[in-house]
């Protein structure tokens, strides 16, 4: 009954946890260290073209993103200029940068940044489009099918049949019906538009496609095209050397079909230079800004979205939990005294401020003088709480000719004596003369012992950076944490201590 | 470990993890415990009763209080001055007698007015107290002590010790103060405590911190063999106290005077588990067998019937 119940609190604040984090890391992405790091590509274009004094309309697309791929930070610099994103008939998504009047050299930006994330962009569900009869010329339908019957002919499915066509293509001898088709000089967008209209005549859905590759910083980068094609379920993808379906990853759909990147009217046809600069972005702050965009609420909703001062606080205090928990195990497993409760817990905080072997010196040195102060003060039989209010003077004071002599000695870290450890200490002095009032002298420094060591042990628990970010962009962790404690709260078997408090009980024949 | 552990677990002794989470927590309501911490209140509800404690002299509750006290105190000649908050023995101040306008202590010094007053002023203020909350001082009738434990127990109070579960006496241990305790009959403090048969109310071994002594340290008289007076009066106000208090786990102090026989000094609602090594046996398994015996709790067996079982079942083996 009642341990049914903590089980079933444990189990579903342990799942909940569980559940939480796998999310964050899987689906949302955050990282499980801080200084995990995510290639983050910059792309720029730039348009360059002159105007003559009327109205000026420039069209491009825009990337759409792709599973993989995510598209950041658009932005355009267009001083003067309208801007509006519209879809066209042709299924691209173009931007449209448009002015009453322009006159002369104009030069226009857009620009983008995309990283290759965990985040999934949804592909859209698509059923096998119509195939379109291709527009040709006779000329050119002569020597398509020309290709295509070979094609055909050395190709067992349409998978096969569109690498052979792209094959004949790229062929450094063509045939003739490949020059009749190409020309003398060939680009590989004539060779795509060319394998795509073969593809089309022998009624497969195919489109062309045109991206950019994100591999190295390029200054100007150029469009790679390539090939489409529906096998019934989904679209795969051809580059034009023929090397099979699928497509190196590094390559960033840009828009498809034939429509040319820029359509210009009222200037000239513009210059297009493409930037492509690769940098590397904390993941952390990549995934963040992803989520602000895309209002995932575990993101504008977590603990990042605080302001930063209080977002310092709570990294300092999320690490508490793990504190406590340790010295839950280490009072009621093993059975280690302490003073107060959480006392050990605050006092392994106040070694952050002062780092380790300097805590424990200083802690040390500092309750040693604060119990010889009361040792002395006990004999002028004073009445409890002025006492311990003359120990606490003489303690700050204490704590004061410390940090004056490590100064002066040059001994840095002494300064870091703050307002924090101050208090913490005068409080365990406090704490250690009542005990040493009730229970003598014996316990108290048995105590102070135990303290001082499961201090330690919590600040080492709690102070790496990894436990840090781990809690901090993971708080639900400490529901973990928080399953575990009550278990520990329902645990009746022995303490460490007890075994040895009680070893001559253990006999067989008692 | 594991193997030490087991058979720990075996031989049903009590750790303290068990005994907060199976006994305490479940069986001692949190706002019972007051009856057991505060010693006013205890006397209070052991006199309705009927069960004798020592004659409360004078309540001593502010600093007020504390200038007529001298005068409240003038027709005794010698009694107890504690904290009702105490623990451990700290803070009593037994006088003996009386020098002149002086009190005079169980040490022999002497203690005048004012240092009289500044002690209570500071017990009022809760130096002696737990966790320090402001306390009141008990001024009570002096225990004369049986003479039965003067070989084995080295000045101050000897007492003994019954764990009480249900009402059952589970298990019993005297207290016998050394040189290293001051005086004082708390083991933690260096005192040494024996066990006694609950069937027979003779002493067994000693426990000193957590090993077994035959013998007490300052005397050097054995502690085992000798036979508690008045043992069945007190397994009866032992198993009495439950109705007392209501806690269902709780430990009760008992001295014997030499003219008014057993007193109940205090109860305790945390009594320690070092009686275990006293007696040599598990806490538990005695635990375990009233737990069994009361079944469902609607049997109510009278505080004799409680007794006749704990005498008949929790004898010491082998003793």
């Amino acid at each position: 009954m009642r341990s049914r119940h903590v089980f079933g609190l444990a189990a579903a604040l342990a799942l909940i946890g569980v559940a939480l984090f796998l999310y964050k890391v899987v689906a949302v992405g955050l990282p499980l260290k801080r200084d995990k790091m995510t290639d983050l590509w910059e792309v720029e274009v730039a348009f360059g073209f002159n105007a003559r004094g009327r109205p000026v309309r420039l069209t491009f697309p825009v990337p759409p993103g792709a599973p993989g791929f995510t598209i950041v930070n658009q932005n355009f610099v267009s001083r003067g200029y309208g801007v509006s994103t519209a879809d066209a008939l042709d299924g691209n998504r173009r931007a449209v940068l448009s002015i009453r009047k322009a006159e002369g050299r104009q030069s226009l930006y857009y620009g983008f940044a995309v990283l290759r994330g965990p985040t999934v962009v949804a592909a859209k569900a698509e059923g096998p489009p119509e195939a379109v009869a291709p527009k040709l010329s006779e000329p050119e339908r002569i020597a398509a099918e020309a290709i295509q019957l070979a094609a055909v002919a050395q190709s067992a499915d349409a998978t096969t049949f569109v690498v052979q066509v792209l094959k004949h293509l790229a062929e450094h001898r063509p045939m003739r019906s490949v020059v009749a088709l190409l020309g003398d000089r060939p680009t590989a967008l004539k060779k795509i538009n060319a394998a795509a209209k073969i593809a089309a005549l022998a009624g497969l859905p195919v489109r062309t496609v045109h991206g950019i590759s994100l591999g190295l910083d390029r200054t100007h980068a150029r469009f790679d095209h390539w090939l489409e094609v529906h096998d019934g379920k989904q679209w795969l993808s051809f580059l034009p050397d023929a090397s099979g379906p699928g497509l190196p990853d590094d390559k960033l759909a840009w828009w498809r079909g034939p429509s040319p990147f820029t359509e210009i009217s009222g200037g000239d046809q513009p210059h297009v230079t493409i930037t492509v600069s690769k940098s590397r972005n904390p993941t952390l702050q990549v995934v963040r800004t992803l989520g602000e965009q895309a209002k995932a609420p575990l993101l504008t909703w977590s603990l990042f979205s605080l302001p930063l001062q209080t977002q310092i606080v709570f990294r300092l205090l999320l690490t508490v939990p793990v504190g406590v928990f340790l010295l839950v195990i280490m009072r009621n497993v093993v059975g280690v005294k302490t003073f107060g409760t959480f006392m050990p817990v605050l006092i392994a905080l106040s070694f952050r401020e002062t780092q380790l072997v300097w805590g424990i010196a200083l802690f040390t040195v500092v309750v040693s003088g604060g119990l010889l102060v009361r040792l002395y003060l006990e004999q002028l039989k004073l009445l409890l709480v002025p006492r311990l209010a003359a120990v606490l003077i003489v303690v700050i004071l204490l704590m004061a000719a410390l940090s004056i002599l490590s100064h002066k000695l040059d001994i840095t870290s002494g300064l870091s004596v703050a307002l924090f450890p101050m208090v913490i200490m005068t409080m365990t002095i406090e704490r250690m003369s009542i005990t040493w009032d009730e229970l003598g002298g014996g316990e108290a420094i048995r105590e102070g012992i135990g303290s001082l060591l499961v201090a330690v042990l919590c600040y080492l628990a709690m102070s790496p950076p990894a436990v840090e970010h781990l809690l901090f962009a993971f708080p639900e962790l400490l529901l973990i944490v928080l399953a575990a404690t009550v278990l520990l709260g329902r645990y009746s078997g022995y303490r460490l201590a007890e075994l040895a408090r009680f070893r001559v009980l253990g006999g067989r024949n008692t | 470990m594991l193997g030490l552990a087991r058979r720990l677990r075996a031989n049903g002794v009590l750790g303290i993890n068990a005994r907060n989470a199976l006994y305490m927590l479940p069986h001692n309501p949190r706002r019972l415990y007051p009856l057991a911490d505060d010693k006013l209140r205890t006397k209070e509800i052991a006199a309705k009763v009927g069960i004798k404690v020592p004659e409360l002299y004078a309540v001593v509750a502010s600093p007020g209080d504390v200038r007529s006290l001298h005068a409240a105190l003038a027709g005794y000649q010698d009694f107890v001055v504690k904290p009702a908050h105490g623990s451990g023995g700290e803070g009593i101040i037994v006088v003996t007698g009386r020098a002149g306008d002086n009190y005079r202590l169980s040490d022999g010094t002497l203690m005048d007015h004012a240092d009289m007053a500044f002690h209570v002023n500071n017990l009022l203020s809760g130096i002696y107290s737990l966790g320090g909350q402001a306390d009141k001082a008990l001024v009570e009738y002096r225990v004369r002590f049986d003479p039965v434990f003067d070989n084995i127990a080295y000045q101050g109070v000897p007492d003994v010790r019954i764990v009480v579960y249900f009402g059952y006496p589970v298990m019993a241990m005297v207290r016998l103060p050394t040189r290293a305790s001051r005086g004082r009959a708390n083991l933690h403090q260096g005192a040494i405590g024996a066990g006694v048969d609950i069937a027979t109310g003779t002493t067994l071994m000693a426990v000193l911190k957590t090993g077994i002594v035959a013998d007490h340290p300052d005397t050097g008289h054995p502690v085992s063999g000798i036979c508690v007076p008045y043992w069945q009066a007190l397994l009866d106000i032992a198993a009495r106290s439950w109705e007392l208090t209501g806690l269902a786990y709780q430990g009760v102090d008992i001295v014997l005077d030499r003219d008014l026989g057993p007193l109940v000094l205090e109860l305790n609602a945390r009594p320690g588990l070092a009686i275990q090594i006293a007696n040599r046996a598990g806490l538990r398994r005695r635990l375990e067998l009233v737990d069994k015996a009361r079944g469902d709790g609607t049997a109510a067996p009278t505080a004799a019937e409680r007794v006749a079982f704990a005498k008949a079942r929790f004898a010491a083996v082998g003793a």
